[in-house]
């Protein structure tokens, strides 16, 4: 996006995030990004299979220091985002205005960043709580004692939506990213550019480098080369929408590839896709991205 | 060592030069060398003088722009399918499997052995790796669970990793490991005399470390991140060869900077000279920082390229690794199934 106002400006050079830096495709390539109108927005980078094995090995490298850490310091740092989202807002709100004209859908960008902050402070929030809502001690008949705490899955790949260009990414991301997984999340393929900005909103606000990584490009491949890669523990196919023909396939084969690595394939349920309404943040969605691991404890005297 | 007869004798450039022995001139390049001639001019006697037996060996300047431009060009080399996997199995067979730490046990050792000779359980058609690297101490060890296979014991010796202890001591280590069942002995190259500019020193004591070893191969490791330049690295490397050792090898792991492809390059080029120049084929063992397997058929392209195919064999090649076998066999598992596999599918 160039400067407002006068002077040549400023064009964007819109790259991919991956381990804290914001890289091109190892391919070279990149495809036109095209408003909802047609019209040529920017060049994205298109990323390749390669580039997804790359960002996994860096998110499961990044993994086990963002979970060590405590869930205060997860909850401090992802409301860090929603503060620089906030004082980015105008910026957002312009990317996706710009990705959205000529939509025959009524568009609201302010609408829509507003939630995307909220919903980021109300996932913040549930850093240090959802362990006390998911978890629990349970009552065996036994002299034990017997609980239940959540974990993190570990690498959480994640296909976003193309019809909520940010939100659909922060619906998804945040409740993953709560419990301490690491994610690689490709953008919307129709809209990229506004991941992007995410992205650069990710970079300075002190989430450690790998944590989110971010990738743009054709979903189908992408979503393939995630879905089958070994060392990625839970794929979540949101971005494929079960009204759309081909979404639905690539969703099929994603969901076989993930079965051959023991991969857990999640997606928003019907009413979490509303992506402005409240019904589309819980802490399910947190639940979504959790193991549960219960501990038997003997006891006694 | 035999002195070169003169008709080897290969005509250096010369520029500038120092301490001369026959026709041949030292090239100054380096800071350490300029060090080395204020020691000389200061105590005039043997410091700077080169032992006979490198007389005639092209101790030629090197070229760090080309040396890392060729590196460069060949580390992008493509390798794909079917020669990928040649590439790696070569990668296995030609292993140092290596363990240096303070916290080695006998049972580490021991499973470190079983990977050896298995590295990969479920596919027997991965080839046990060269040989399992050890500290002295360890060598029975390895030495018992390794008798009657194929795969070979070497033992770092001669106060690995500085090398500056007695000279006594670090000849008894040698023939303590060597005596104890190591088939390959890796010493140090004694820096501190060659950077001084004692090259005689630095000569004999791989001469005596060579004897000392007896039976057993000698790898003389070069510390190349120590030496400032490629020429010290050239000069070092003929001097290792002439004066017995089997592999040069380019670093302990244990210094920030360990082996980078320019230096292999450097090596392998200088091993090419001195097979030219003596006839005998020296062996060079890379070492510290290889990871992947990218790397490890990075290092077979330059090897290919400089000493051509023949090299390509443990007898002559090896690659010193402590993680790097997980990534190998990671990466034929792929190959394999078409799928990333998890990176703690491969455990030790």
């Amino acid at each position: 996006m160039s400067t407002a106002g006068g002077g040549l400006g400023v064009p964007k050079t819109y790259k991919m995030y991956v381990g804290g830096a914001f890289v091109r495709s190892e391919s070279g390539r990149t495809y036109p990004a095209r408003s909802a109108g047609g019209d040529l927005l920017a060049h994205a980078v298109a990323g390749s299979r390669k580039d997804v094995r790359d960002a996994v090995r860096v998110a499961r490298g990044a993994q086990a220091a963002w979970a060590a850490r405590t869930a205060y310091n997860r909850g401090q740092i992802l409301y860090r985002v929603a503060e620089v989202m906030d004082s980015r807002r105008a910026e957002l709100i312009r990317e996706l205005a710009r990705a959205t004209t000529g939509s025959e859908a009524t568009a609201d960008p302010a609408g829509e960043v507003d939630v995307a902050i909220e919903r980021w402070v109300w996932y913040a929030g549930w850093c240090d709580k959802y362990p006390q809502v998911l978890g629990g001690a349970n009552p065996v008949a036994g002299p034990y004692f017997n609980f239940t705490v959540p974990e993190p899955m570990g690498v959480v790949g994640i296909a976003s939506p193309d019809e909520a260009p940010l939100l659909g990414i922060v619906s998804r991301l945040a409740p993953a990213l709560v419990p301490g997984n690491t994610a690689v999340v490709l953008a919307g393929e129709r809209h990229p550019l506004v991941a992007v900005t995410l992205a650069e909103i990710l970079a300075t606000s002190d989430v450690p480098g790998g944590v989110v990584n971010v990738l743009t490009g054709r979903r189908a491949p992408l979503v393939r080369a995630l879905a089958g890669h070994g060392d990625v523990d839970c794929v979540d196919l949101s971005g494929c929408d079960p009204a759309d023909h081909d979404d639905a396939d690539v969703a099929a084969e994603a969901e076989r590839l993930a079965a051959e690595t023991v991969t857990r394939v999640v997606h928003a349920t019907v009413g979490e896709r509303h992506w402005l309404e409240a019904a589309a943040q819980s802490p399910y969605a947190i639940s979504a991205f959790c193991e549960y691991k219960t501990v038997w404890h003997p006891k006694g005297r | 060592m035999t002195a070169k007869p003169a008709g080897r004798r290969r005509g250096p450039v010369s520029t500038v030069g120092i301490g001369t022995a026959g026709s041949r001139v030292w090239h100054v390049n380096t800071v350490a060398m300029r060090a080395a001639s204020v020691e000389v001019s200061g105590r005039a006697g043997e410091h700077g003088a080169l032992p006979e037996a490198l007389v005639g060996l092209p101790i030629t300047p090197t070229d760090a722009v080309g040396l890392t431009e060729r590196a460069a060009a060949l580390a992008k080399r493509s390798i794909k399918t079917t020669a990928k996997g040649a590439a790696l199995t070569l990668a296995v067979r030609c292993m140092d499997l290596t363990t240096l730490e303070g916290v080695d046990t006998p049972g580490k050792v021991l499973s470190l052995c079983a990977k050896a000779l298995r590295p990969e359980p479920t596919d027997p058609a991965v080839p046990p790796v060269a040989a399992v690297c050890v500290y002295p101490e360890l060598v029975g060890v390895a030495a018992g669970a390794l008798a009657g296979t194929p795969v070979r014991v070497a033992s770092v010796a001669g106060s690995f990793p500085a090398g500056l202890g007695p000279i006594g001591v670090r000849l008894a280590e040698i023939a303590d490991a060597t005596s104890a069942g190591a088939d390959e002995i890796d010493i140090v190259l004694n820096r501190s005399a060659f950077l001084a500019g004692r090259y005689r020193q630095a000569f004999d004591e791989v001469a005596a470390s060579k004897e000392a070893a007896g039976h057993a191969h000698l790898k003389v490791i070069l510390e190349t991140g120590e030496l400032g330049s490629y020429d010290a690295v050239r000069k070092a490397s003929m001097l290792a060869m002439a004066a017995g050792a089997d592999f040069i090898k380019t670093s302990t792991g244990k210094i920030g900077t360990s082996a980078t492809l320019p230096v292999a390059l450097c090596m392998a080029e200088a091993i090419r000279d001195f097979a030219d120049a003596d006839g005998r084929a020296v062996g060079l063992k890379v070492a510290g920082g290889i990871r992947t397997a990218k790397q490890s058929w990075q290092y077979l392209v330059v090897m290919a390229e400089t000493l051509g195919p023949q090299w390509l064999h443990p007898d002559l090649f090896r690659i010193g690794a402590s993680s790097l076998l997980n990534d190998v066999l990671l990466q034929l598992d792929r190959l394999g199934t078409g799928r990333y596999p998890r990176p703690d599918k491969t455990v030790v």
